[in-house]
């Protein structure tokens, strides 16, 4: 047994598992009170990576900054997620305020449209060509020098920030949630929408909240995430999609199930990709097939997921 | 509509008379009064006219092209508007389709199966996949059922980009996908795609008869028992169910139907392109199907196919730089025509906007003459208007970026007020509109065309979630 490849997948793993968590989170937020799958998070993610690469630019770029680099990478991510919660409001407001009362289909078409004009927006001022954070040369490479050794193993810099920061941001939410007096409010228009009306709490405000938290944590992802890979309008999709996936099966409105789904997920994916492809014999790039595949099939045996309730249908 | 008969069998009374409490525009009154058979008609005999109009091959491409998503939107109709399923998944029947036609009539396995025999390959490899694909939704419903059918579409999209190293077996072609595909074979006559130079307009009659026959037979299937259960589906799933209706056989039925019908479509369309690649079958076309079946009125077959007429018509006039302009002035002015009361309003707003377009610009080049540009004499008076109204810097650098969120921020800003503030707010709205048009939009028209039919299908939404010539559905508490 190859132990070096072994870590290396499990880190790999906790990597991703944590950006997935974080969009993820975006999601089940979002999910839990207004029951609508929000598409566009993804694309809001994506502006999140590309408002970093503004301030970025903004600073003289990664090579010759005018600042400390790592003072434009918090200005970054704040930047980002700044940027996200407007975003994620201004959306709210205006593609989903108005469907409220409408069928279920109603938003989700909205959504699917919103997805749509933010992804080619960003294709239209910026171009659809890959750019990068440029983040290798960043400090003369320190990003990706070893920042904890254990025998031969090593685990680099930039992969410890993005599992602190992820961290972090998720202790900063549970705070929000469980211990403040607007948490309190989500969590009953969580629960029962109607119900949280009629006790006073002000639903437009709570959902409006509920868009700021999501938009902050997608942007915060979205810079973390561009670190390590690059910008393109169309990143957005997959990591969104794999996100969704991890607030569904971590059992969707549920906060702490969104962590678990997210950080299973990764490990799912990059155990995948290094193992199971290589056992079944099949190339590396189908390993999306065996990855969907087992989601369906997790999906059809517990749509509830991990942590949720079972959805009890009442006439 | 049968005012003086009473509700047909099946309609509750209730249901049927709250049609007529709908206030409903003059013209839509009238085409209701047009029957089925003669919309249809009509129909045939424009597209079926094109051909002997013009041989100019683009048009005519086009024209198979507005077929084949006719047909797309009018399969997505069975799945989405009469069994209420949201089947994100649907543009990979349609890659079957068009993959089955190309391993069966290509020289990847030497295979030159006869044409008719390959739709009715496609229809049954299309029905079974639906099948397959439809069973989640015995235990999964809206959005999760949205999410496992769009799984199933990355599993297509994964397998056809990645199926040239199947077990070391060559399925798909991979990225490159499968070239040099037969043309369509008509009982032993080949319709060869380009005969001297001209596009071979049996295509257009060929997707015109299928299309004729698809839509022919989705009408007979919703008028009868199946199509009134689908409804009943649709409206309350656990009323249906208690109602004696085999729920879970309508939902697999719904999904086959659509994805038989892709799948065909699948097949047509390949047997008109040169190859078939993974590439095609992207999501992009996913959206913009829906986008058409929304903007029609999802639930009516007549609305489907005018969405599909419409959005693909707008979407190809919007690449051509020559037409581009005028599609994009003329869609403001509709728009304008249809939100702004009084309509006379439109006229003064848009006095104002162009005066305000010559004082910005005076302004903008006096202060700096790269600013503007200006047309030379022997340019046509339209565009040396826009040169002397629309500010057009040399460099827009930044500039695009503001004007461009500019411009969304102000367009929202317009919805939310009312009166006096909306007509003022409109004219530097519709004056940046143009310039983002001239500075940003019209350089890139494939992208320009998708955010616009983005927007599209959020503003159908918000203000019209029933589309053109939805059914609207009565809510009942």
């Amino acid at each position: 047994m190859d132990y070096d490849k072994l870590f290396q997948t499990i880190v790999n793993a906790a990597t991703l598992g944590s950006t997935y968590a974080l969009i993820a989170l975006g999601y089940t937020i979002v999910y839990g009170i207004l029951k609508l799958l929000n598409f566009a998070h993804g694309d809001v993610f994506m502006v999140g990576a590309y408002v970093g690469f503004g301030i970025l630019t903004l600073f003289g770029g990664a090579l010759d900054p005018s600042i400390s680099i790592w003072l434009v990478l918090i200005l970054m991510t704040i930047a980002a997620m700044v940027a996200c919660a407007v975003l994620g409001v201004v959306i709210e407001r205006f593609a989903y305020r108005p469907l409220r009362s409408a069928p279920r289909i109603a938003p989700l078409i909205s959504a699917l449209g919103v997805s749509f004009f933010l992804s080619y927006s960003v294709q239209l001022l910026f171009g659809a060509q890959q750019r990068t954070y440029d983040s290798f040369n960043w400090d003369g490479g320190k990003l990706f020098e070893p920042a904890i050794t254990i025998g031969s193993f090593t685990i680099s810099w930039l992969r410890v920030i993005t599992i602190v920061a992820s961290i972090v941001l998720m202790l900063a939410l549970w705070y929000l949630v469980s211990r403040t007096r607007t948490g309190k409010a989500m969590r009953a228009t969580s629960i029962d929408l109607d119900a949280a009306a009629m006790m006073g709490i002000d639903i437009d405000k709570v959902i409006r909240f509920a868009f700021v938290l999501a938009g902050a944590l997608a942007g915060a992802a979205g810079v973390l995430f561009a670190l390590r890979t690059y910008l393109v309008p169309s990143m957005g999709f997959t990591p969104g999609l794999f996100a969704f996936t991890a607030a569904v099966i971590g059992g969707i409105g549920s906060i702490p199930g969104a962590m678990l789904g997210g950080i299973l997920l990764g490990t799912v994916e990059a155990l995948t990709v290094t193992y199971v492809t290589e056992w079944i014999g099949i190339p590396v790039g189908l390993s999306n097939l065996v990855i969907f595949s087992l989601l369906i099939v997790f999906l059809l045996i517990r749509p509830q997921g991990i942590l949720g309730r079972p959805d009890i249908k009442k006439v | 509509m049968s005012e003086a008969q009473g509700p047909r069998i099946g309609e509750d009374e209730w249901v049927a008379r709250s049609g007529e409490n709908i206030e409903r525009h003059r013209l839509l009154r009238l085409a209701d009064r047009v029957p089925g058979w003669a919309r249809l008609l009509l129909f045939v005999a424009a597209v079926a006219a094109i051909p002997l109009i013009t041989d100019d091959g683009y048009i005519n491409v086009v024209v198979f092209d507005t077929l084949i998503f006719c047909l797309l939107a009018i399969g997505l109709n069975v799945v989405v508007g009469w069994g209420g399923l949201l089947d994100l998944g649907y543009i990979a029947f349609f890659g079957v389709g068009a993959y089955t036609y190309a391993i069966l009539s290509s020289e990847q396995f030497g295979l030159h199966v006869s044409s008719f025999a390959v739709l009715a390959i496609s229809v049954v490899v299309g029905a079974l996949l639906g099948l397959l694909v439809g069973l989640p939704s015995w235990r999964l419903s809206g959005d999760y059922l949205a999410i496992v059918t769009l799984f199933v579409y990355q599993i297509f999209i994964s397998l056809a980009t990645n199926g040239n190293d199947l077990f070391g077996f060559d399925l798909t072609g991979g990225v490159n996908g499968i070239a040099n595909l037969d043309p369509f074979d008509l009982f032993g006559r080949e319709l060869v795609v380009a005969k001297q130079g001209i596009f071979n307009s049996n295509y257009v009659y060929l997707a015109l008869g299928i299309f004729v026959v698809v839509f022919v037979a989705l009408y007979l299937v919703n008028h009868s028992r199946i199509g009134r259960a689908w409804r009943a589906l649709r409206e309350d799933e656990l009323a249906a169910e208690l109602m004696g209706m085999p729920t879970d056989w309508l939902k697999l039925l719904a999904f086959a139907f659509g994805a038989a019908v892709a799948a065909l479509t699948g097949s047509l369309f390949a047997s008109l392109k040169v190859g078939v690649f993974p590439e095609t079958f992207s999501l992009t076309l996913l959206i913009t199907v829906y986008a058409m079946l929304i903007l029609g009125g999802v639930g009516s077959q007549t609305g489907a196919v005018l969405g599909a007429v419409v959005v693909y018509v707008f979407l190809e006039a919007l690449r051509d730089p020559d037409v581009s302009g005028w599609v994009f002035y003329v869609t403001i002015l509709l728009a304008l025509l249809l939100v702004v009361r009084p309509r006379w309003m439109v006229a003064g707003v848009l006095a104002a906007t162009v005066a305000f377009g010559f004082v910005v610009h005076a302004i903008a080049g006096a202060i700096d003459e790269t600013w503007t540009t200006s047309a030379g004499p022997d340019a046509d008076s339209v565009t040396r208007f826009l040169d002397a109204w629309v500010v057009i810097p040399a460099t827009p650098g930044d500039a695009r970026a503001i004007a461009y969120i500019g411009l969304i921020a102000l367009v929202l800003f317009c919805t939310t007020v009312k009166g006096v503030w909306r007509w003022l707010a409109l004219v530097p709205t519709l004056y940046l509109a143009a310039f983002v048009w001239e500075n940003i939009m019209s350089a890139d028209p494939d992208v320009t065309r998708f955010v616009l039919l983005g927007a599209l299908l959020v503003s159908v939404m918000v203000i019209r979630p029933s589309g053109i010539l939805g059914e609207r559905r009565v809510e009942i508490v």
